[in-house]
């Protein structure tokens, strides 16, 4: 008893120290004299709450970490519930998802479809690196490497050879997928830490070169006025860019409105996505997608089976790298301006963040995270200096509670019925 | 069948393997014996490739193999049984036999069939993951895995490794029925006196180099032998 009050007051002491260097202490400049002052009121009690709120979680530990064990499961893959079970019942659960996301822009503000664009670049990111990562077993640390170049694919044969959107599209995702190739090629012999670290330096290259090669790329300046895409040669401008050509609105005979553009933006980023969920599917229930997760396992027992690990590492490094490719040329496209900034290390750690969030190799528990890494940024934008915060709160979280991820792999395949 | 001709092998500077010649013909259950650290595992993984010969020739079916890729002559007709068993444990016991005929496609239903009449246990887990059967059915899946590619040779390592005596026993008497089938087998095992009863011929391996080499009723009373690996 006596410990446990004094381990809870100690941890909520600890709160308070460190709440009130970053809370309780502001920095202003008055005149040339920088200040420290204490802040006003209510971030204090705000703190004094956290403090106490630290402090009963402390002290009922036993009795909190009784409901989250129940909630961590017991390791393995939830069941799904009732309603989700059979092949069928999920076709159709796909189905009626499916169409709710193709009504959804038509419901909502232009702001909240531009969000759900967004959502779905990194929905196809994760699912991409899901490949590489979820199902293969690489970390690969460098994976906005592909992102850029699918990107500048696009940005460059527009820029210097007037390539239209869907043409450069495969374009950009062959060369993405020949870049993992060759990236692959010495690599793949590397294995955990030291894979990690060479696609981690790969990831830094391309975004140096795309940097520093201002003569092809712009350098900092970037690449700005990359053309959106165009249905079928239309437009979605208000006056079309070319003498004689036709836009959007004049075909349909309706009034110009920058809507159309958001939305058929959103529902090609849509059909992206489901394109690239069922290609992935297929690959997993294909010889190599199930050669890659018994490679993951155990390499020496594939080796010892004739499977040449070599290539089939290769494989998944250059899939994954392709969906990349597709992913950065539809952000160019989207954006209209891209520069060696969009490409930091920061964005491979979200992907990572949302393969590893989702639970390794799950498709569903990909989009999941990926859904929540962005939205839940936008949605905490009013706590602004403290959204990063509370970010990370969350990942602490979820650490503590399902380390194993949101949905864990559900591997397809039946169990056996235990009665 | 297969043969080795002062084979060396190297790792780094240390020499693990020093001039060692043996062959296997067909039909034959030829064993391979020899203390913790003599070479035996490192036999075995040069005639895989990995690590590869220094010196020396390693012929299969009449075709020198010393510098051919590892996946290639594991596709070639010989088939592995890694020390330690080495299961896929998060897959199921269909999944494990799968993976075995990855590369060979032809027969597989029978196959599949054929391993599971030698292997009944099997069959009752057929849908269990492996990871969570005993030692002694995941080594019955390892040799199942294995013979799933059809192998004219079939190579064991330590299948005996970690087992219970029955099971030991079991998996013996598995090998025995093998033979009856035509298969050539090469075991290489520590439990000589069970591998050796068994086998038709034996080697002993020591320090990297093939001591002795006879009939195996012969090495089994041979007093060297006896002592060195019978325990007297």
């Amino acid at each position: 008893m006596q410990s446990r009050f004094s381990s809870a007051a100690l941890a909520a002491g600890v709160t308070l120290i460190l709440g009130f260097m970053v809370l309780g202490i502001s920095f202003s400049v008055e005149g040339v004299v920088p200040t420290l002052e204490v802040s006003e009121s209510h971030k204090i009690i705000g703190l004094l709450i956290g403090a106490g709120l630290v402090f009963l979680l402390q002290y009922f530990r036993a009795e909190v970490s009784k409901v989250t064990t129940k909630m961590k499961g017991d390791g393995q893959a939830h069941e799904l519930p009732a309603f989700m079970r059979t092949e069928k019942q999920q076709r159709v659960l796909a189905f009626w998802a499916v169409g709710a996301l193709l009504l959804f822009p038509f419901l909502s503000s232009r702001g909240a479809v531009d969000i759900a664009t967004l959502t779905l670049i990194y929905v196809m990111l994760g699912l991409g690196l899901n490949v590489v990562v979820g199902l293969a077993g690489l970390l690969d640390l460098g994976y906005v490497g592909f992102y850029a170049v699918g990107a500048y694919s696009y940005a460059l044969l527009n820029l210097y050879f007037d390539m239209s959107f869907w043409m450069a599209l495969p374009i950009a995702g062959a060369l993405a997928a020949l870049f993992g190739y060759l990236l692959g090629f010495p690599v793949l012999r590397l294995r955990g830490d030291y894979l990690a670290i060479v696609t981690l330096g790969f990831g830094e290259i391309i975004r140096i070169l795309l940097n520093n090669w201002t003569e092809l790329t712009g350098g900092p300046n970037g690449i700005a006025r990359i053309p959106k895409p165009t249905l079928f040669g239309l437009e979605f401008s208000r006056r079309p860019s070319e003498e004689g050509a036709t836009t959007f609105h004049e075909f349909f005979g309706i009034s110009y409105s920058s809507e159309y553009k958001v939305i058929f933006l959103y529902l090609m980023a849509l059909l992206l996505v489901l394109l690239t969920i069922y290609v992935i599917r297929r690959l997993v229930r294909m010889p190599i997608g199930r050669a890659w997760e018994a490679l993951r396992e155990d390499d020496i027992a594939c080796r010892s089976l004739g499977l040449n690990p070599t290539n089939i590492k290769l494989g998944a490094f250059t899939i994954g790298a392709s969906f990349a490719g597709f992913a950065g040329s539809f952000f160019a496209a989207r954006q209209g301006f891209i520069s060696p900034e969009s490409f930091t290390f920061i964005e491979s750690a979200i992907i990572l963040a949302i393969v590893v969030l989702g639970g390794m190799g799950s498709q569903l528990g990909v989009v999941l995270a990926a859904c929540a890494m962005t939205i839940l940024p936008e949605m905490a934008r009013e706590f602004d200096e403290y959204r990063m915060l509370l970010f990370g709160l969350m990942m602490v979280l979820m650490m503590i509670w399902r380390p194993q991820g949101l949905l864990p792999m559900k591997r397809p395949h039946l169990e056996l019925k235990r009665d | 069948m297969l043969a080795l001709e002062k084979v060396h092998t190297h790792y780094g500077p240390i020499e693990a393997l020093k001039g060692v010649s043996l062959n296997v013909e067909k039909g034959e259950i030829v064993t391979l014996i020899g203390a913790n650290g003599a070479g035996k595992s490192t036999l075995l993984m040069t005639v895989c490739g990995d690590p590869r010969a220094s010196s020396g020739t390693i012929t299969w079916k009449n075709e020198d193999i010393t510098q051919t890729e590892t996946a290639k002559i594991m596709r070639s007709g010989l088939a592995v049984v890694p020390e330690g068993r080495r299961v896929f444990s998060a897959m199921t016991v269909e999944e494990n036999l799968a993976m075995g005929g990855f590369f060979n496609n032809t027969n597989y239903d029978e196959r599949m069939e054929h391993v599971l009449e030698l292997f009944p246990r099997l069959k009752e887990r057929f849908s269990q993951r492996a990871g969570t059967m005993s030692g002694g059915e995941q080594q019955m899946l390892a040799i199942g895995r294995a013979l799933m590619s059809n192998p004219e040779l079939l190579i064991l390592d330590e299948p005996s490794l970690g087992l219970a005596p029955i099971i030991i026993n079991q998996i013996f008497e598995i090998i025995e029925m093998l033979r009856g089938e035509g298969t050539t087998i090469f075991l290489v095992e520590q439990n000589a006196n069970q591998a050796l009863r068994l086998a038709d011929r034996g080697y002993v391996l020591e320090h990297g180099k093939i001591v002795l080499e006879d009939t195996g009723q012969n090495l089994l009373v041979n007093e060297d032998v006896r002592k060195a690996y019978l325990g007297g």
